[in-house]
């Protein structure tokens, strides 16, 4: 078959299956600027900044036109130039200007294209005022001034997570994006991952910064501060200082560290081999006992919520392990404090990470002990490539340091935690042993770039079925496969943004693919070059719990609990109230869960039921929105009697016990 | 307020079944549930997305994207004072005044709290033969002075006093 071409401004360029023109344009080695346009998100068409001129058809916006054999098309018309140059304008009419003071400064894609553009000058006036910034959340913050509204954080919050915290409200100049109804961020569904902070071309969305914070304990002469550096870190920081993605710069950012005066600087690597450990032991025990398989992950916090919010019921199938920042934020204010003989209260525990939702996980008030949190400070990467700066260090000069002992010895298995099926993998090279397999390194059907992965793994005669997720939209899809029994796991590793940690909120805004699987490899080579890659050899791990963590012990210090959060978080809604005092009370859970499970059926047939018995007078129905009884719906309470699995049948039995007794 | 929410939940469940919760049909759903309410109660757009699958989010986005919805209670007499330009040099602000002050209405409120009337402003009624002209529900009177329009809203008060 003839092979399809365009022209783009007179040069040929095949079309070989791309979703858009834009695509088609970029082989000609021409950008077009977008604000709105993201190959992993679905196309929306709002910025028009990819308009181009096509010959019998006028402009059309490249994102959302198909190629077709024959087009000729021209990207730079004076036509095109002035909507271009007149589209920045008027973005800048209604955005705040204050770039020096700006978060997303230096990497603001409504800064390049204006600079690109050559906009030296705004024609129109700012006619309306912006909203109030939100702060309320404790991981993200939103700024309304800044929005250009494209939509992008509303597609990668419903599309690739499945949340949909935000969409668009009002319309026309009042056009906004906001949550549900406009509720403060920190309230809201959100699970804190930050993608929408990847996604967002400005400043509009952005990391709570916590640095004033670290700075000023590090001020503090009282005050020991000791700092983790998570994986995924490693491998990303550099490329803020001019290293290719993947580039490991765990020597410069150890001798970084110290000149910024912390004063002990450990690796969350050596956490994750503990959370090996702990995870392992457990995943065999529920193995060999077949209770509450498949068992998940617990390391990613975004996740964690995610299954507190919609999968209640599954909750109990969670890893009861902490993650690896909490448990090591436990463990050094356990043993530091001892050893360093020190308060608590005086030793500050920084944690860089390459995530937002570490910044929400650090808060949850299960992690602290009176006032005082096992984590005082979570930065992400971009927020410590800013401190680096600030204090003018010049990164790329440094001579590289080694991390302190003991908590800054790991194995390799630590290490890929940072990338999706790292965990995995790490966990199934300590069954392997515990089973006595010997070992089990290099699992490559765990790695790959799939968000969604099944691997069968045997390990001598146990034959283990694992499922590896990232993104939770694909999670998602897993688990409702998992519920209805279609599909059937001993092992599910989920992490909430697409290929692990390594693509976190946190990290360097690129979420190139290329750039993803250079960083992984980072990962995997360190493995490589460590001298151990299971978790249980670490020496300094074995000294540890031989000496310190009786069982007891590490259930305090290493394990969680979870709840279930209600998704609706309202009052119960009165729906009838007979005039008299009420003999029957029923109240009617119509949370998530018991929806799905037929509350709304069970809540007409016993209104109806209730109607045709002539009781209207005499019963009071309320609706409440979670009973916290999620595994057990549809729930039903009868004059404070809780039925779990309610039927119809069994309902009106209880009821006609109840009235007979009333009589 | 818990009454005006109370009694029409069954009507709320009933329109979803009427619509196999289908989630295109959400704005369908909406209207069927604004004609029972007269506005879109949080709680009850809250048991929608829930039950039609969508984030909350959306639907308070389609429900604040079309003026035809109302987020806030309105009254069962909704008056509409038109001040497009035919209305405006006829003097209907000083209709909008006449009742505010006769339904005690401050400058932020818009509907009384006995939930009885709703003041609204509109651009244009198209009536501008008219002019000034207002609209009560459904009912367009025109050619209104303050004292006719105090006398209207006096009538309404008493036929409802009599309910």
């Amino acid at each position: 078959m003839k092979k399809a071409y365009i022209t783009v401004d007179g040069i040929h360029v095949p079309i070989e299956g791309e979703k858009n023109l834009l695509e088609v344009i970029r082989k000609a080695n021409i950008e077009l600027p977008t604000f709105c346009y993201h190959s992993e998100i679905s196309v929306y068409g709002a910025c028009r900044m990819c308009m181009v001129d096509i010959e019998g058809r006028g402009l059309q916006p490249s994102c959302s036109t198909s190629a077709a054999d024959g087009m000729v098309v021209k990207t730079n018309t004076k036509e095109i130039r002035n909507l271009r140059k007149m589209i920045v304008e008027l973005m800048l009419a209604h955005h705040d200007q204050n770039c020096t003071t700006c978060p997303k400064s230096g990497e603001c894609r409504l800064q390049e294209i204006a600079q690109q553009l050559g906009v030296s000058k705004v024609r129109f006036k700012q006619i309306h005022d912006f909203a109030p910034l939100d702060d309320s959340s404790d991981a993200i913050v939103r700024d309304p001034s800044k929005c250009v509204l494209c939509g992008d954080c509303v597609r990668v919050c419903n599309e690739i997570q499945s949340v949909g915290v935000l969409d668009f409200a009002q319309r026309g100049f009042s056009s906004t994006v906001v949550a549900s109804f406009d509720k403060p961020f920190g309230t809201v569904e959100c699970v804190n991952c930050g993608q929408c902070i990847k996604v967002c071309p400005v400043g509009a969305l952005s990391p709570k910064s916590q640095i004033d914070g670290v700075w000023e304990a590090i001020h503090d002469p009282k005050k020991k501060v000791v700092v983790q550096i998570a994986p995924a870190v490693r491998v990303s920081l550099g490329e803020y200082f001019g290293y290719k993605p993947g580039a490991a710069t765990s020597g410069q950012i150890i001798t970084a560290l110290r000149m910024l005066g912390f004063d002990q600087i450990y690796d969350t690597a050596f956490a994750a081999d503990l959370t090996v450990l702990q995870e392992g032991d457990e995943f065999l025990e529920r193995y060999l006992k077949g209770q509450n398989l498949p068992q998940f992950t617990s390391c990613c916090p975004a996740w964690v919520k995610f299954a507190e919010q919609y999968y209640p019921d599954m909750l109990p199938n969670l890893s009861t392990c902490k993650s690896p920042q909490q448990m090591f934020g436990s463990l050094c204010k356990d043993q530091l404090t001892k050893i360093l003989d020190i308060e608590r209260e005086d030793l500050v525990v920084v944690s860089i990470m390459p995530c937002t939702a570490k910044k929400y996980e650090a808060k949850r008030p299960e992690f602290f002990e009176g006032d005082n949190p096992d984590v005082d400070f979570v930065l992400t990467t971009k927020e410590l490539s800013l401190m680096i700066k600030e204090q003018g260090i010049e990164f790329e000069k440094l001579e590289p340091g080694s991390y302190d002992m003991p908590f800054g010895f790991k194995t390799g298995a630590g290490v890929i935690f940072g990338n999706s099926g790292g965990v995995s993998e790490a966990v199934l090279r300590y069954a392997a042993a515990k089973l006595n397999h010997g070992k089990m390194l290099d699992v490559r059907e765990l790695r790959g770039p799939e968000s969604t992965r099944v691997a069968e793994i045997s390990i001598g005669d146990v034959s283990l079925r694992l499922g590896i997720v990232s993104g939770l939209a694909n999670a998602r899809r897993l688990i409702d496969k998992v519920r209805s029994g279609e599909e059937n796991f001993d092992l599910i590793e989920v992490m909430a943004c697409c290929g692990g940690c390594i693509n976190g909120g946190g990290q360097p805004t690129s979420s190139d693919q290329e750039h993803l699987s250079k960083r992984a490899k980072g990962l995997q080579d360190q493995d490589k070059m460590l001298q151990f890659h299971s978790s249980q050899e670490n020496p300094y791990l074995q000294e540890l719990m031989r000496e310190d963590l009786t069982e007891e012990k590490a259930h305090e210090l290493l394990h969680t609990f979870y709840q279930n959060r209600k998704r609706i978080t309202l009052d119960d809604i009165m729906i009838r109230r007979p005039e008299q005092e009420a003999e029957l009370s029923i109240k009617i859970c119509l949370g998530t869960s018991c929806f799905l499970r037929g509350a709304q059926t069970l809540y007409s047939q016993l209104t109806d039921y209730i109607t045709q018995n002539g009781l209207d007078e005499v019963t009071e129905i309320s609706a409440s929105f979670c009973n916290e009884l999620c595994q057990k719906g549809p729930v039903v309470t009868i004059n404070g009697k809780i039925l779990e699995h309610c039927t119809f049948e069994r309902a009106v039995q209880e009821l006609k016990k109840v009235k007979s007794f009333a009589h | 307020m818990e009454n005006a929410i109370a009694v029409k939940f069954d009507r709320v469940c009933q329109i979803l079944e009427q619509h196999q919760r289908d989630p295109h049909k959400l704005i369908p759903i909406l209207q069927e549930i604004q004609e029972e309410y007269q506005y879109l109660p949080e709680e009850i757009m809250t048991f929608v997305s829930t039950a039609l699958g969508l984030s909350t989010s959306q639907v308070y986005g389609v429900a604040t994207f079309y003026s035809h919805f109302t987020l806030s209670p309105k009254g069962k007499y909704v008056v509409k004072v038109c001040d497009g330009t035919a209305c405006h040099v006829k003097k209907s602000t000083s209709l909008i005044d006449a009742i505010a002050e006769e339904l005690g209405l401050s400058s932020s409120g818009k509907t009384t709290e006995d939930l009885l009337f709703t003041l609204e402003t509109v651009a244009c009624l198209g009536a501008c033969g008219l002019a000034p002209a207002i609209v009560i529900n459904e009912q367009v009177y025109g050619h209104m002075t303050p004292e006719s329009t105090v006398q209207l809203i006096k009538e309404i008060k008493a036929k409802e006093a009599q309910i």
